[in-house]
């Protein structure tokens, strides 16, 4: 076992859509800027990229505004977002596209070279590669990249974030980067809930396994201040392969039908909207369905002509292959039968809702020299992939400008062999509990407790109550967790991360007395959504000193 | 099954420090046995993301579906040229279709 020290200007954690691009800003403004980029996987293929992507979902079209698509978000979120957050992106989303069209990215155009409109703020790419073009922009800047390495914690002395430790599981060396500013882009999480499949086929889920909230759990281990984990995503997928409906519904303009084949959106929630209501109702109007019996829900594709369903085939090779497989298999030609479909397990993420970290406008986390982009920033609802490039941006720009009188600071060899010892234990242990088991355990806990797919998502105060501790006692195991190898190190590692995730998480669906997000925060306890009393950030900080979640809350024009 | 690797077509990718399919799997998945053949250390974690189909340069991955979601026997491989992607796709009852996708622009374009 070695130890590497490597110092830095800009440390990067998290070789994903934010953090390529953020290393590849860097280079732009600064070509002799000292940045490493920390990276789990391969930046080639990491994060919720991996697969590649059929569209960008934030665009801001010929005819539209920043304060149109700001007030779009916010109707979406239900009067809660940072709107300040939501402007800075918005601004920035169109240049963002452009700049990664430069670097290969291939987006359909009309013939006048305007992108063309695959929905009101959506456009159609052709991003199998978007990774690999975005790996190979970063690979012509100057930045050390050391992919295959985990981080486990910041280098945090109390005044400041100094750098961040890791381990690289290829080379079983531990790393301590001291850099002058860290920007965490590490993805939001999943795995905290009991996932749809089983088995062999655990790991068909909508979000990366492998994005399982790190950087969270890293930012709450130092107490910083996070912000709206109660607002978890629940994406509404095709059945068993989670593929995205949007492809179909935008894509091929595919009505969703129940069993009956009748129109349910239209016939039986006009209330919430019909065919134009919001993202989270398309799940709730599914799962009252299904309760009422007249499930399973579709999409119809038997509408669709020859051509229709080959390009929607192309576009879910761009992205989601394996969907391509379950219309390959016997009796499932999506022209011949509709497309079922269903709500995931919950998600904890930034992108699409607004979990993460408390930022300013500026990407400043509450904890001076960290920086949020991305999944992992908080308060910016929607962002999706075009939105993380533009955080990385932002983030980018405020790092170099407050770095410019920051100097790196020695590190205590104490501290450096304390985070060893705390990183690397389970290996050291021959019995114990498995990290699959912990996982499992997790799962089942937030599934009953917490508002999983078995509970319908639906939450109350006994029930969370009930979770809170067993979570807790759940945390106290993990001194007892075992790895025979480095691979089974990570698992153990991710353990750990979604567990004081799903803390902080268990604090959040408590404390929000009032049901705001249909699905993604539904209390059977306070049914009602109370805009006297709930038009307010809920907000945390966790203390390691004593082991306490302190809650507080943010007016929604901070 | 998420992916299905034929060791008669595997050559190992001998000569480089890792297997193609080692060092681009997101999930730290796939690795060397002994005889240089490469196979995946634990089917249940795979995402079925198809980077390690993609990236071998024989063509000996397959993306299958593990039989709890389908039972069907379809399968879909991969070739990546500079600028576009080539798949096939076998169905259940072994008929092919091969798409061409455009995948990155070049210098020029």
């Amino acid at each position: 076992m070695s130890i590497s020290h490597i110092d830095t200007d800009i440390l990067i954690i998290g070789g994903g859509a934010a953090g390529c691009f953020a290393a590849v800003e860097i280079y732009k403004k600064s070509p002799t800027c000292n940045v490493v980029v920390m990276e789990k996987a391969h930046i080639e293929r990491s994060g919720c990229l991996a697969m590649g992507l059929n569209a960008i979902n934030a665009y801001l079209h010929a005819g539209q505004t920043p304060d149109s698509y700001v007030a779009y978000v916010e109707r979406q979120f239900e009067g809660i977002i940072r709107k300040d957050l939501v402007y800075s992106i918005v601004q920035g989303l169109n240049k963002a596209v452009k700049d990664v069209e430069d670097m290969g990215l291939p987006i359909e155009k009309n013939e006048d070279g305007t992108y063309k409109m695959r929905g009101k703020r959506s456009i159609r790419i052709f991003g199998e590669r978007l990774k690999p073009i975005l790996a190979e922009a970063v690979q012509k800047t100057s930045a050390l990249v050391l992919n295959r390495v985990v981080a486990t914690n910041f280098i945090y002395d109390g005044d400041r974030v100094r750098g961040a430790f890791g381990y690289g599981v290829k080379n079983s060396t531990f790393y301590v980067i001291r850099a002058k500013a860290v920007i965490v882009a590490t993805g939001g999480a999943s795995g905290i809930y009991k996932p749809n499949n089983t088995g062999e086929a655990r790991h068909l889920i909508w979000y990366c396994p492998w994005n399982v909230g790190t950087g969270y759990a890293m930012g709450i281990r130092i107490g910083a201040e996070m912000t709206s984990f109660e607002n978890r995503f629940v994406a509404l997928r095709v059945k068993d392969v989670n593929a995205p409906t949007g492809t179909i519904a935008i894509g091929a303009r595919a009505k969703q039908i129940n069993a009956r084949t009748e129109d349910y959106l239209e016939l039986y929630y006009k209330h919430l909207g019909g065919n134009k209501c919001l993202t989270q109702h398309r799940v709730l109007a599914t799962i009252e369905e299904k309760k009422m019996g007249r499930g399973p829900c579709y999409l119809d594709t038997t509408t669709l002509n020859e051509s229709d369903e080959r390009r929607l085939k192309e576009d879910f090779l761009n992205m989601n292959p394996q969907i391509i497989l379950l219309w390959a298999s016997k009796g499932m030609n999506p022209r011949h039968k509709p497309v079922e479909i269903q709500g995931t397990e919950p998600f904890i993420v930034g992108g699409h809702c607004q979990a993460g970290y408390w930022i300013d406008k500026e990407r400043r986390t509450t904890i001076p020299g960290l920086y949020a982009a991305g999944e992992v920033a908080g308060g910016a609802p929607k962002k999706y992939v075009s939105g993380s490039w533009v955080e990385g941006r932002i983030a980018v720009t405020t790092a170099m400008e407050d770095i410019k009188d920051v100097t790196l600071k020695d590190i205590d060899t104490e501290v450096i062999q304390g985070e060893k010892a705390r990183a690397l234990a389970p290996l050291t242990k021959k019995t114990g509990i498995s990290p699959q088991e912990v996982r499992e355990r997790l799962q089942k806990i937030m599934d009953e407790y917490a508002g999983g797919i078995s509970m319908n998502y639906a939450l109350h105060e006994e029930r969370l109550l009930e979770a809170r501790r067993l979570l807790k006692c759940l945390r106290d195991r993990i001194k007892d967790m075992t790895a025979v190898n480095n691979y089974n190190l990570v698992e153990a590692l991710e353990c750990i991360d979604r567990i004081d995730v799903a803390r902080v998480l268990v604090e959040h669906l408590i404390y929000r007395k009032e049901s705001r997000w249909a699905c993604y925060q539904t209390r059977l306890d306070y049914p009602e959504k109370d805009n006297c009393r709930w038009l307010t950030f809920v907000n945390s900080l966790y203390d390691s000193t004593t082991d306490e979640i302190k809650m507080v809350e943010r007016p929604l024009c901070s | 099954m998420s992916i299905f690797i034929d060791e008669n077509i595997c050559n190992g990718c001998k000569g480089l420090p890792e297997a193609r399919c080692e060092r681009i799997c997101p999930g730290d998945l796939c690795y060397r046995k002994e005889n240089m053949k490469a196979t995946i250390r634990d089917q249940s974690a795979c995402w079925t993301c198809a980077c390690c189909v993609k990236e071998c340069p024989v063509q000996a991955i397959e993306l299958r579906l593990p039989f709890q979601v389908c039972s069907g026997g379809s399968s879909l491989k991969a070739r990546l040229k500079r600028d576009k992607t080539i798949w096939t796709i076998w169905d259940a009852e072994g008929h092919q279709e091969e798409f061409i996708i455009q995948a990155r622009y070049l210098k020029g374009d």
